[in-house]
C-alpha cells in the first residue's frame, strides 16, 4: 500500500483537520464526533438537509456543505456508515426550527444508523424526515434482497434539495421532492482497478490488466461481472444502456447527464467518456438539458466511472441552476 | 452470592463472568480482524474486522470506565458502545442483539441455563427485528438462529453444555453460508457471485459463541452438565 498518510488509523481525522483548515470560510468542522456543518451557525426557519456516509467517497458528502446544498455531513470510518451519535449531533446543530432532512444512501448500515439517529433526534424534539437513494441499476431489485444502492444520484439530490430548501421550502415538500428526484434518476459504475482502503492496506478485489469489473457500486466492492477491456465508447454503452432501459428514458425525455469519476481517472477520460455518452442520448432523441462532469462521488483511488441520468422537470432545472457555495460545487454566487 | 464471585458449581453466570467473557470476545476479535476483513473484502467491503475490532475494544474500555451492577448491565453498556460508536451493519445488528439480550435478564443477579437460552434468543430476535434476514439470506442469522435452537434443545444439561451445543451450531451454520448467494447486506449486490465465500458476519457470530463455550466450560471445570 502507496498512500499519502501517517497512520491508518487515523485518516478520517487527520483529512477533516485539512478540510477545516482549507474552507474555513465555509465549514466548521467537529472531531468528537466527526461531523461537517456550514459555518454560521443554522439557518433559523429553514429546513436542514443532512447526509453523510462512509469516508473515501469525496468530495461526497463534506464537500457538499454550503449555501444552497448540505447543512451538515457526517463521514463515517472508511466505507463504514456513520455512528448515530454523529448523527444526531450533526441533526441537533443545524436543525434551525423548521425540521431536518436525511439524506441516505440505500445500504443496510446507513439505513440502520440514521433511522437509530433519527429517532434519538426526535426523542429530543427534532423534526426528521429520512429519504433513501437507491439508483444503482446494477443491482436487481426486490422483496427479498437489500435493494438497490445509492450512487451517483445522491449528488444530484442534495444539489437540487439543498436547493429547495435553502429558497425556504417546508419539511414536506422537501421531502417529497427528494423522492421525486431519487424515483427519476439512475446510475451504473464500472471499474479499471481495485482500491486500497487504508485499514485493509491491499486491494479490495484483483483485476487483470485487461479488466474491467462492471456494476460497481462505491465501496470497492465487487461489481456483478467481470469482463474484458473495451474502447471507451463501448464501455460507456454498457453503462448507460441499462441505465436507458431501466427508468425507462424515452425520446423527448429531458435529462441531466452526470459522468463521474472513480477518484483515479483523469478529466481528460472523462471527457472522452462524456462525449460518447452525450451523443448516445442525442441519437436517441433524449434532450441533454444540465451536464456535470468530474471526481463528486469516488471509491478513494479507484480507477472507473460511472453514468447517472437524471429526468428532468422544471422545478428540478431551476433548482439544479440555483446558487450554491461549496468547497466541490459552486457557482452563481 | 457475593457480587463478583463466580458460581462455578451450579453453572450460573455472573456479572464478572458477563465481562470477562466480553474481554475475550475482544480479544479474540483483534486477534482474527484480518481474517475478518478478508471475508469482507472477497463479498463486502473489507471493514467488518475493523468494525469489530473498534467496537468490542471501546465496549471493554466502556465497561472499565463504569463496572456494571448486574449481567443486564454490562449488556447494555456493551449494546449502547456498539450502536453509537461503530456504524456499518454490524454496529446496530449485534447493538440491538446485546440491548434485547439485556432487556430479556433484566432483573437477573446470575444467569442460570434458561436466563442464557432466552437472553441468545431475544438476541436473535432483536436482529432479525433489525436486519429483517431470514436463515438462508447469508448473514450472520445463519449462524445465531440454529445456535438458539441448540441452546434451547440442551438447556436441560447447563450453562456450560448449552453454550457448547450453540457454538457448535454456530460454527456450522457459518459454514453452510459459503454456497449460499447472500439477499440481505452488501454481499447481496454480488448476486451469483457470493456463492463460494463463507459470510464475514456469521463467523464473528461463532467466535463470540465459541468464547462463551470456553469460558463456561472452564467456570464449569467437570461440573458440567450437572446445573
Ligand atoms: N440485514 C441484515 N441482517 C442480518 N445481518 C446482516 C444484515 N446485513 C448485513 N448483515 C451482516 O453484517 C455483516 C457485515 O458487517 P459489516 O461489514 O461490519 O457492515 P457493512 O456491511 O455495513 O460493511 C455481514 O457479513 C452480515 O452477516
Ligand atoms: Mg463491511
Amino acid at each position: 500500500m502507496k498512500k499519502i498518510i501517517n497512520d491508518p488509523e487515523n485518516v478520517v481525522e487527520e483529512s477533516l483537520r485539512g478540510m477545516a483548515m482549507a474552507h474555513a470560510d465555509l465549514l466548521e468542522v467537529h472531531l468528537d464526533p466527526h461531523y461537517i456543518v456550514r459555518a454560521g451557525g443554522p439557518d433559523e426557519g429553514k429546513v436542514a438537509v443532512v447526509s453523510g456516509g462512509g469516508a473515501g467517497h469525496e468530495p461526497l458528502h463534506g464537500g457538499f456543505v454550503g449555501y444552497g446544498m448540505l447543512h451538515a455531513a457526517c463521514p463515517g470510518a472508511v466505507f463504514t456508515s456513520p455512528t448515530p451519535d454523529q448523527v444526531e449531533a450533526a441533526t441537533k446543530a443545524v436543525d434551525g426550527g423548521a425540521g431536518v432532512l436525511h439524506i441516505v444512501k440505500n445500504y443496510t448500515g446507513d439505513v440502520l444508523n440514521f433511522e437509530t439517529a433519527a429517532e434519538l433526534a426526535a426523542a429530543e424534539g427534532s423534526q426528521v424526515e429520512a429519504v433513501v437513494i437507491n439508483d444503482d441499476v446494477a443491482v436487481k431489485d426486490s422483496l427479498y434482497t437489500a435493494g438497490r444502492r445509492g450512487v451517483g444520484g445522491t449528488v444530484l439530490a442534495e444539489k437540487i434539495v439543498g436547493a429547495a430548501a435553502e429558497r425556504g421550502d417546508d419539511l414536506a415538500s422537501v421531502t417529497s421532492l427528494c423522492e421525486r428526484v431519487n424515483a427519476n434518476v439512475r446510475s451504473m459504475g464500472l471499474a479499471l482497478t481495485s482500491c486500497t482502503v487504508p485499514h485493509a492496506g491491499k486491494p479490495t478485489f484483483e483485476l487483470g490488466e485487461d479488466e474491467v469489473e462492471v456494476g460497481i457500486g462505491i465501496h470497492g466492492e465487487p461489481g456483478r461481472e467481470r469482463l474484458p477491456i473495451e474502447p471507451a465508447d463501448a464501455l460507456v454503452d454498457r453503462l448507460l444502456n441499462p441505465v436507458l432501459e431501466d427508468l425507462p428514458f424515452e425520446s423527448g425525455s429531458q435529462v441531466l447527464l452526470f459522468v463521474n469519476g472513480m477518484g483515479g481517472t483523469p478529466l481528460i477520460e472523462l471527457y472522452l467518456a462524456y462525449a460518447r455518452a452525450e451523443e448516445v442520448l442525442r441519437e436517441r432523441g433524449i434532450s441533454v438539458q444540465r451536464r456535470l462532469v468530474g471526481n463528486y462521488i469516488t471509491s478513494l483511488e479507484m480507477q472507473g466511472m460511472s453514468v447517472t441520468l437524471l429526468r428532468l422537470d422544471d422545478e428540478m432545472t431551476e433548482l439544479w441552476d440555483a446558487p450554491v457555495h461549496t468547497p466541490a460545487l459552486r457557482w452563481g454566487r | 452470592m457475593a457480587p463478583g464471585e463466580s458460581d462455578t458449581a451450579g453453572g450460573m453466570a455472573t456479572t464478572d463472568d458477563v465481562v470477562e467473557a466480553v474481554v475475550r470476545y475482544a480479544a479474540v476479535v483483534s486477534s482474527h480482524r484480518q481474517e475478518l476483513i478478508d471475508l469482507d473484502a472477497a463479498i463486502g467491503d473489507a471493514d467488518h474486522g475493523e468494525n469489530m475490532n473498534r467496537g468490542m475494544t471501546a465496549a471493554v474500555q466502556a465497561l472499565e470506565a463504569d463496572p456494571p451492577g448486574s449481567p443486564a448491565e454490562a449488556l447494555k453498556t456493551v449494546a449502547t458502545t456498539l450502536i453509537r460508536k461503530v456504524g456499518g451493519a454490524a454496529g446496530p445488528l449485534y447493538g440491538t442483539a446485546f440491548l434485547r439480550a439485556s432487556t430479556a435478564v433484566q432483573d437477573r443477579e446470575t444467569l442460570g441455563p434458561d436466563d442464557v437460552v432466552t437472553g441468545l434468543r431475544a438476541a436473535l430476535e432483536g436482529l432479525v427485528s433489525r436486519g429483517k434476514a431470514e436463515v438462508g439470506d447469508k448473514t450472520m442469522v445463519d449462524a445465531w438462529s440454529p445456535a438458539v435452537d441448540a441452546a434451547a434443545a440442551a438447556a436441560g444439561d447447563g450453562v456450560a453444555a448449552l453454550v457448547a451445543a450453540a457454538a457448535d451450531a454456530a460454527e456450522e451454520g457459518m459454514r453452510a453460508t459459503t454456497p449460499l448467494v447472500a439477499r440481505k447486506g452488501r454481499a447481496s449486490y454480488l448476486g451469483e457471485r457470493s456463492a463460494g465465500h463463507q459470510d464475514p458476519g456469521a463467523t464473528s457470530t461463532a467466535l463470540l459463541l465459541r468464547v462463551l463455550a470456553d469460558l463456561a466450560s472452564e467456570r464449569c471445570g467437570s461440573d458440567a452438565g450437572t446445573a
